[in-house]
């Protein structure tokens, strides 16, 4: 089938569930009223509430919430497959996702701006909200190992791009002093940035630089990880307006640019699919496809990190309840149509299908640099760019963003282990340098502890990853449902997708939980049988939670 | 199109665009500004709480034009009044 084909269907449908099916949840579930006075209104001060233009909100929500995820979890998970990764991403976006990112912002917003995090306090429960914060705390721990692990390999594959992802992070620095001494506006900063960032590009193939094989027995790979949270650490104590600002918005140029490449490429090339839709000819060792393509596309289908930005920052921007369909629906269909771009690139993107066999070798192989791989294909392909520079294009994009994850993830890390301080009463586990020093340790712990001492770890629990991201939103779907049940609204538009989380979570950490036991890996196993009891934990509150408001209801209705 | 309606276009797009730039970290920095600025107070008030300080003939002059700020201060820190002996606030 040609990839063409496969672009327009994804992309109408999405369209298609943004036009019907956000407006019917808007109107008929979450009752989104333009005269309600939202939060950012009502507390307006200038600093955290702050009336919001919604396609300026929508620009960050979006930004915000894709990363590196959408892209790594896909381009894994072809492996079954185009068809089923395909069909995940898009049913996932319109009815899980979209439900999920716009339920947030609403719930907040109908909250006083509440984080997810104190409105399972408030609504479903203390316990759940201690919970809460340690799911929080997995999924970080998780997402900056794993993180970590990918751009290493990255890194080492493509060393093309060590040159232009370094250099970026100057080129970022030196925008953060322009903007900040206020030299020269954002108009004409944005395009030298973006230049000197392709230039930086372009310039990469010629100066490809690699790490010795091993340095005091450290292989390259464990090199580059500890440089990363080297990098990291210092990128995450630094004031915001230093690097991470001016990354991050640099980040969302890229993002739009990429996707526009990817796509114009490949309506310029229309490249054939040479992966199979169906793939019954996996290689040994590949997991079954129930219940772990579910939690191996988290991003991109659902997942409980959007729940954090949507009630962390979004809800308190918010100029009318309305916009929180365009906000919240339309920024989970942008993530969608970025793993649909990536599903592109890596079936669509290979001449053959023995060449995709071979990217393709085992489970975990392929993954993002056969995004990278694929992508520059159509890209060099379609658009007559040079291979290499096309390869170091995805390469940089990819590991910018998930480099900035890794700092956001590593600073929200700290100030869990500071606030944790406070409760406690552990004086120096609250100030910013030791309990850096921790974040970093537990991340490094993980990414070593899981894959031996080449850090190749991160990627082993990819799919551990994403099942506790999915609980996440699993917990913010339980906040959601528990208050349309109180508002004696239906539910299952939300129930459903929350059922069906956790039977897939559960369902895939058994599995799990045998495959580590078999290759006798104690330390995933702890680690899965936490997430395990975190799962069943949630299952339990929420059918309690629920029981009892329903009780309360007929109980009021007798009366 | 005349030149000023592309200029009223560009115009919105950088506004927009300043907005994309500002609007996720204008808390985190009007935080670090508000400690910063905490600081400096803590620098023009320093010879009530003890600290001997070497320009106070300077900073003295300014803390008329700190009342209001103190207020708010004195009252983010929790205290209802004004926490010095001989500076009286509301």
């Amino acid at each position: 089938m040609n990839a063409i084909v496969m672009m327009v269907l994804g992309l109408g449908a999405m369209f298609l569930g943004y036009v019907f099916y956000s407006k019917f949840i808007a109107e008929k579930i979450f009752k989104l009223d333009p005269n309600f006075r939202t939060p950012a209104h009502e507390l307006e001060d200038g600093v955290d509430f702050v009336p919001t233009n919604k396609y300026v909100l929508w620009g960050h929500h979006f930004t915000s919430v894709a990363g590196a995820a959408p892209i790594i979890g896909p381009a894994i998970a072809v492996i079954w497959g185009w068809v089923p990764a395909f069909l995940w991403v898009i049913f996932g976006t319109i009815f899980f996702a979209g439900v999920h990112d716009a339920g947030a912002i609403w719930a907040s917003n109908r909250n006083k701006a509440k984080s997810i995090g104190n409105l399972t306090g408030d609504v479903v429960g203390k316990r759940s909200q201690t919970l809460f914060m340690i799911v929080i705390f997995l999924v970080l721990l998780m997402v900056n190992a794993v993180f970590a692990t990918a751009i290493s390999g990255l890194l080492i594959k493509f060393s093309s791009s060590v040159v232009p992802v370094w250099g970026a992070i100057f080129v970022a620095l030196i925008i953060g002093q322009i903007i900040f001494r206020k030299w020269m506006g954002l108009g004409a900063i944005s395009i030298i940035g973006v230049l000197a960032l392709y230039a930086l590009i372009w310039a990469g193939p010629s100066f490809p630089i690699e790490l010795p094989e091993t340095v005091m027995g450290i292989s390259d790979n464990a090199q580059w990880v500890l440089i990363l949270f080297g990098y990291a650490a210092i990128a995450s104590v630094l004031p915001v307006w230093m690097l991470l600002q001016p990354r991050d918005y640099i980040n969302g140029l890229q993002l739009f640019i990429g996707l526009i490449l990817l796509y114009g490429a490949t309506l310029l090339l229309a490249p054939e699919i040479s992966a199979p839709a169906f793939n019954s000819n996996t290689p040994e060792g590949t997991p079954s496809m129930l219940p772990l393509l579910f939690v191996t596309i988290a991003c991109g289908a659902i997942s409980g990190f959007h729940g954090l930005v949507a009630s962390g920052t979004t809800s308190k921007q918010l100029d009318k309840e309305t916009d929180a369909r365009f906000v919240g629906y339309f920024g989970a269909i942008g993530e969608g149509s970025l793993s649909l771009a990536t599903i592109i690139a890596a079936t669509a993107g290979f001449a053959t299908l023995a060449d995709w066999e071979a990217v393709y070798s085992s489970f975990g192989q392929g993954g993002v640099s056969a995004f990278v791989e694929g992508g520059a294909n159509i890209i060099s392909q379609g658009l007559g760019l040079d291979i290499g520079v096309s390869e170091t294009l995805l390469t940089v994009m990819a590991v910018l963003f998930a480099g900035t994850t890794m700092d956001t993830g590593l600073r929200l890390q700290r100030y869990i282990f500071q606030e944790w301080g406070s409760l406690y009463n552990i004086n120096w586990m609250q100030k910013a340098f030791p309990a850096t020093m921790l974040a970093v340790g537990s991340c490094l712990l993980l990414a070593f502890g899981a894959g031996g001492a080449d850090g190749s770890g991160g990627l082993v629990i990819w799919p551990l990853f994403g099942t506790t991201n999915q609980l996440l939103a699993g917990l913010t779907l339980l906040v959601i449902t528990v208050m349309l049940v109180r508002l004696g609204r239906p539910m299952y538009y939300t129930l459903i997708p929350l059922i069906f989380l956790l039977i897939m979570t559960v369902f895939a950490l058994i599995v799990q939980l045998k495959d580590f036991y078999n290759s006798g890996d104690w330390f995933l196993m702890g680690l899965d049988l936490v997430v395990l009891v975190a799962a069943i934990w949630i299952a339990l509150e929420a059918s309690a939670g629920l029981t009892k408001i329903r009780k309360e209801q007929k109980a009021q209705k007798q009366q | 199109m005349n030149i000023q309606s592309v200029r009223r276009w560009f115009s919105r797009a950088s506004d927009l665009a300043n907005e994309f730039y500002n609007a996720p970290y204008r808390s985190a920095i009007a935080r670090a500004k508000r400690d910063e600025d905490d600081l400096f107070m803590l620098l023009v008030f320093s010879e009530m709480m003890g600290v001997p300080n070497p320009a106070a003939y300077y900073t003295l002059e300014l803390q008329p034009l700190m009342l209001e700020r103190f207020h708010e201060w004195h009252q983010r820190m929790g205290m209802e009044h004004s926490p010095l002996d001989h500076f009286r606030c509301c």
